[in-house]
């Protein structure tokens, strides 16, 4: 389990954190490369399900943010 | 008949030029946005937050700088200069040049290496001198357009022959030192000039020690180290050991409200300015306590005084009402402020920090512009306008917006913007603008029911993506994804070259889905579906890859792990993308007439206006009379309101495109915008109407405020501001007013109605001084909270005190108390006893006439009208505009705009400047016989829609609702906006979102099979 890396799944609002990881890139802030991002239209478009989806998929964590 | 065009231009591009462009565009004129820096944008870019909702600034700003960017009717000249403006309104000749910039915008990727070789280091003016920067540079991250420029003054190679290292390193080739300046020649019809402002430089003031104390900055500086993309990456400490401040001064008016440096005007925004940094500094650094050195504090604006509250309230943020004469450095670095109370007592107080809230003064190189334009300037340098044309400058064709010609703050610079090109309409042919005709468009290839067969791209972006990312490597991992058929890598995908061979990939290899991989959708998918549309494909069969931004950029030191998430983050796409549908956008026609409710000076201003252009204009007035609450105002120091009003009466009755309803109520308005039908009725007769119109404008006005404080309605000798006003123009009085006191904030700014009325201390300042014209002996005491004669009503406020009126501060915890002289005799006079911080005692006026600056209250049956348009009122029970800054006259309903006191209390200059802004706004729909629909819109199955309308109360644009017969929900195509957010709160399953399906993104979900490495089922 030592190199065991967690894959999150990153569901991100077109609008506000998607522009925002976006921007990091342009700064070229660091972080780890275990985040995999869904770029929707709005947060309100998440539906509770996508979480079981989500997990039910295999990944280890999700991360939405709107 | 005057002389119109086609084209206009608009100089400077900062967010009102933005605005004022797209407005011009969206009714179909070619505009030049001419911009003197390398980037649109202006000032918003460098704020942190806005006031008072704390948005990050360039978060909403950046939609509309792509917006106008990519629109087809926006032409951008950066690092342009006008240089002369001949001819005449309708016909004009513009020369305009434009600087060399040394960097082919086609080539540039901007990708930064040539910066980050760049041996030049120089101070960057975005960042306020805080960080260095290249001498081949951006101007910021998210600048528009991206592409980076040589400042030749800088640059070794254009100065001294010597360098040539960006040339080196540029993956692109995109160096060209032999560019030279160009000279443009442009025809336009109408200039609308935003130039903007700059802010007062406090180096004047030795006393406050600026660039002297390390720990002295001002706003604009503590701005941006307060943005989490400045030079402190947001976390603000102190300049001289590195540690976070504990406590921190902002001291106001500094270069604003000073006769000495004939800055006789007040900046309207530093207050505002300085309370949100204050409460965001307070967010970042725990523990802080910040302290708000002031003369008065002008929280005029909607929602503003309620967020100075809140940093009392909640932030403790203490409010010090004093003036701070001198500033010292201790050893620590600390800073002792000495100030002066009103009563002459004298303080010290220690800070670790200092912000100067600097004034906004007019630009540098005012003059020489006015000179090159043939424009005046008015007393202080800004651009000259007049209160009843506050769009205008004195050459006839060229209109003025933002803050050149006062200082203004976003949401007033994006009014005034609009408000501009309603003006510079005038001069402009106009034509109802027609969709492409589908008979035009490309023949798309049919998908539906066809197995997809995808094609895969993978951008190296020269070594952007290619330096990290091992690209071959992931354009034959893609080879195996399901339904891939094609794949490979592309030198730049977004290259003539690269969007060709995607074109001609999709020919030969029958290809119906396409992905690629590259740097980001939010800049490149528009540019990428418009390609494979040109191929065939329906533009949304497209999905895009974020391997750049989010990946090699932000991962530079894991080429491994970087390309396996490029891999996967391939996959997911080709995930999404194989259940892809081909989408339409359904076009909308939109009926050419406008539905206006209310006839004071707002509703016949952009009645007129939109006659004007040539539209039919339903004006509908509940009294038998015109002008609203302009019947009451006879004084505007030195104008006189009456004769305006007369004459828009008489524009708006003569005018045969204005169908004009007095004495008549609204009763109902259906549809949404293009389409509404609305029924009237006469009060009287009882004459029901019903007319189409294709948008509403709500100029419903506002009420004077009924109080029954300060003993109104027990005498003659009391009365409010509007009653006196009218006793000034008939010269008769209940009493010879020897003595006039004025109360200040009668039923503003107070529990429940948290609200500053902002027009009531100019007009007290107004009628005090008509006042003391007429009698100049008479004693007049003005008591008040803050005295809010915002931006050149400050000149009349100082012309007032000049004059001998006498000004009494009060606090909310001590309001002047009311009683009559004679308690039998009504008319007796007033004694009216107050604490006077000057004095520190308690005093007593006797008074002939107490005059009451009453609140302005929002109309009591806005909720009426709220309800039948389904648009939302805010906690005061005014209405509720899209946005605070950036839509402040739309409502989040398309096709329905505000304007007048109906938005909020607010100046003549103001309403009228809303009111043409409102009309603008209308126009952009107007102007065209259809609009499309969005592609990615929700789509109701009908066989598992309940009707339980948990969608209709979720949706926020008023877009979809359970039609009672058929008991489904109904999506209004031209309402939705896509965001989803019904498909999420339906409990059956019904809605789906096009483009971003259920199906779409649990394809999207499992694309990656990490089921398999799992071992615990």
């Amino acid at each position: 389990m030592k190199d065991w890396q967690p894959k999150i799944l990153a569901i991100l609002c077109n609008w506000c954190s998607y522009a925002g990881a976006d921007l990091a890139g342009v700064s070229r802030i660091q972080y780890p490369p275990n985040v995999r991002v869904i770029r929707i239209p709005c947060s309100g478009r998440v539906d509770p399900l996508f979480i079981m989806k989500t997990l039910q998929s295999g990944y280890d964590g999700l991360l939405v943010s709107g | 008949m005057s002389l119109k065009s086609r084209s206009a231009m608009v100089v400077g591009a900062g967010i009102a030029g933005i605005q004022a462009a797209l407005d011009l565009a969206d009714m179909g004129v070619k505009v030049h946005l001419i911009e003197e820096s390398a980037t649109i944008g202006g000032r918003m870019p460098q704020l942190d937050k806005t006031f008072p909702t704390n948005d990050c600034s360039m978060c909403i700003l950046a939609p509309k700088m792509s917006e106008s960017v990519r629109h087809p009717n926006i032409t951008i000249h950066i690092k342009s200069k006008v240089e002369s403006v001949e001819g005449l309104p309708g016909d004009f000749k513009v020369k305009i040049i434009e600087e060399a910039k040394y960097v082919d915008p086609e080539k540039c990727v901007s990708c930064g290496i040539c910066e980050d070789k760049c041996p030049v280091k120089v101070d960057d003016e975005f960042d306020m001198n805080l960080r260095k920067r290249g001498a081949i540079s951006r101007y910021f991250l998210q600048s528009i357009p991206a592409e980076y420029t040589i400042d030749k003054e800088k640059c070794l190679y254009l100065t001294k022959g010597v360098c040539k290292i960006c040339e080196k390193v540029c993956p692109a080739g995109a160096i060209r030192y032999e560019d030279v300046d160009k000279t443009i020649e442009l025809s336009v019809g109408a200039v609308i000039l935003s130039t903007g402002i700059d802010t007062f430089n406090p180096i004047h003031f030795g006393n406050l020690g600026y660039k002297r104390f390390s720990n002295v900055v001002t706003s604009l500086e503590f701005e941006r180290m307060l943005s989490a993309s400045g030079p402190m990456g947001g976390h603000v400490v102190k300049f001289n050991d590195h540690k976070e401040p504990k406590t921190l001064a902002f001291i106001q008016c500094v270069g604003s409200r000073d006769e000495s440096i004939d800055h006789n005007y007040c900046s309207s925004a530093c207050c505002m300015f300085a309370i949100k940094e204050a409460i965001i500094a307070t967010e970042h650094i725990k523990g802080l306590k910040s302290s708000i050195f002031y003369m008065d504090i002008r929280a005029f604006g909607k929602d503003f005084d309620k967020y100075y509250e809140n940093a009392k309230n909640k932030y403790g943020v203490q409010f010090i009402k004093s003036k701070v004469s001198d500033i010292s450095e201790n050893e620590d670095g600390s800073l002792t402020l000495k100030y002066v109370y009103e009563n002459g007592d004298i303080q010290y107080k220690e800070f670790d920090m200092v912000v100067l809230a600097v004034g906004l003064q007019p630009r540098k190189g005012m003059p020489e512009l006015a000179e090159k334009l043939d424009i005046k300037l008015n007393e202080y340098g800004f651009c000259r306008s007049d209160a009843y044309t506050p769009l205008t400058t004195s050459r006839e064709g060229i209109y003025v917006c933002g803050a050149m010609n006062a200082p203004k703050d976003i949401p007033e610079s994006v009014v005034s913007a609009s408000g501009a090109v309603a003006e510079a309409t005038k001069y402009l042919r106009l034509e109802r603008q027609k969709l492409t005709d589908p008979k035009d468009a490309p023949k798309e290839i049919p998908v539906a029911g066809v197995r997809p067969r995808i094609g895969t791209f993978v951008c190296h972006c020269g070594i952007n993506i290619a330096g990290v990312v091992d690209v071959k490597a992931v354009a034959e991992n893609a080879k195996d994804l399901p339904n891939v058929e094609h794949s490979e890598d592309l030198m730049y995908a977004c290259s003539p070259d690269g969007l060709d061979i995607i074109k001609k990939r999709i020919k030969e290899q029958n290809l119906n889905r396409v992905v690629v991989a590259a740097c980001t959708p939010r800049t490149h998918e528009p540019l990428f579906r418009e390609t494979i549309n040109e191929a065939g494909l329906n533009p949304y069969l497209f999905e895009m890859a974020n391997i750049r931004d989010q990946c090699s950029w932000a991962h530079q030191n894991e080429p491994e792990l970087a390309t396996e998430k490029s891999k996967d983050l391939m996959a997911m796409a080709v995930g999404k993308a194989k259940e892809l549908k081909a989408l339409d956008r359904l076009p909308i026609d939109i009926n050419p007439k406008a539905l206006i409710v209310g006839a004071g000076l707002a509703g016949m201003v952009a009645a007129d206006t939109l006659a004007t252009a040539g539209h039919e204009v339903y004006l509908v007035e509940r009294e038998n009379k015109l002008g609203g609450n302009m019947r009451n105002i006879f004084f505007n120091f030195g104008k006189d309101p009456q004769k305006h009003l007369a004459d828009y009466i008489e524009r708006v009755e003569n005018n045969k495109h204005i169908h004009l309803y007095k004495n008549t109520e609204v009763k109902k308005i259906d549809g949404y915008v293009g389409n509404f039908e609305t029924l009237i009725v006469e009060k009287e007769s009882k004459k029901e109407t019903t007319f189409d119109h294709g948008v509403t404008i709500i100029a419903t006005g506002a009420d004077e405020h009924e109080t029954q404080e300060y003993k109104y309605g027990e005498t003659s000798t009391i009365v409010t501001q509007v009653e006196f006003e009218r006793m000034l123009k008939n010269k008769k009085f209940p009493k010879k007013p020897k003595t006039v006191v004025m109360i200040q904030c009668v039923g503003s700014r107070e529990e429940g109605k948290m609200y500053c009325s902002r027009i009531c201390c100019t007009k007290a300042v107004k009628n005090a001084s008509v006042l003391k014209d007429m009698m100049p002996n008479t004693n007049v005491y003005i008591v008040y909270r803050d005295m809010r004669t915002y931006g050149f009503r400050e000149k009349y406020y100082t012309e007032l005190r000049d004059k001998g009126t006498m000004f009494v501060h009060y606090s909310p915890e001590k309001k002047p108390e009311v009683t009559l002289v004679d308690e039998m005799n009504p008319d007796s006079g007033v004694n009216v006893t107050v604490f006077d911080p000057i004095m520190d005692k308690e005093v007593q006026i006797t008074a002939d006439m107490l005059v009451l600056s009453v609140a302005v209250d929002p109309k009591k049956d806005n909720i009426d009208t709220a309800r039948m348009l389904k648009i939302p009122l805010n906690a005061d029970g005014v209405f509720l505009e899209a946005h605070a800054k950036l839509r402040p006259v739309d409502f989040a309903t398309d096709g329905v705009f505000l304007c007048g006191l109906a938005h909020g209390p607010k100046d003549m200059d103001e309403s009228l400047m809303q009111a043409k802004a409102a009309a603008s706004r209308a126009l952009t729909f107007l102007n065209k016989k259809q609009i499309l629909a969005e592609g990615t819109i929700t789509e109701v199955n009908d066989t598992r829609c309940t009707g339980c309308g948990y969608c209709e109360i979720t949706c926020a644009y008023n877009a979809i609702a359970v039609d009672p017969e058929k008991e489904i929900a109904i999506v209004n195509d031209a309402l939705c906006k896509g965001c989803g957010a019904c498909v999420a709160s339906c409990r059956c399953g019904a809605l789906d979102l096009r483009g971003f399906t259920n199906e779409q993104l649990y394809s999207t979900f499992d694309s990656l099979a990490l089921t398999e490495e799992l071992e615990i089922f």
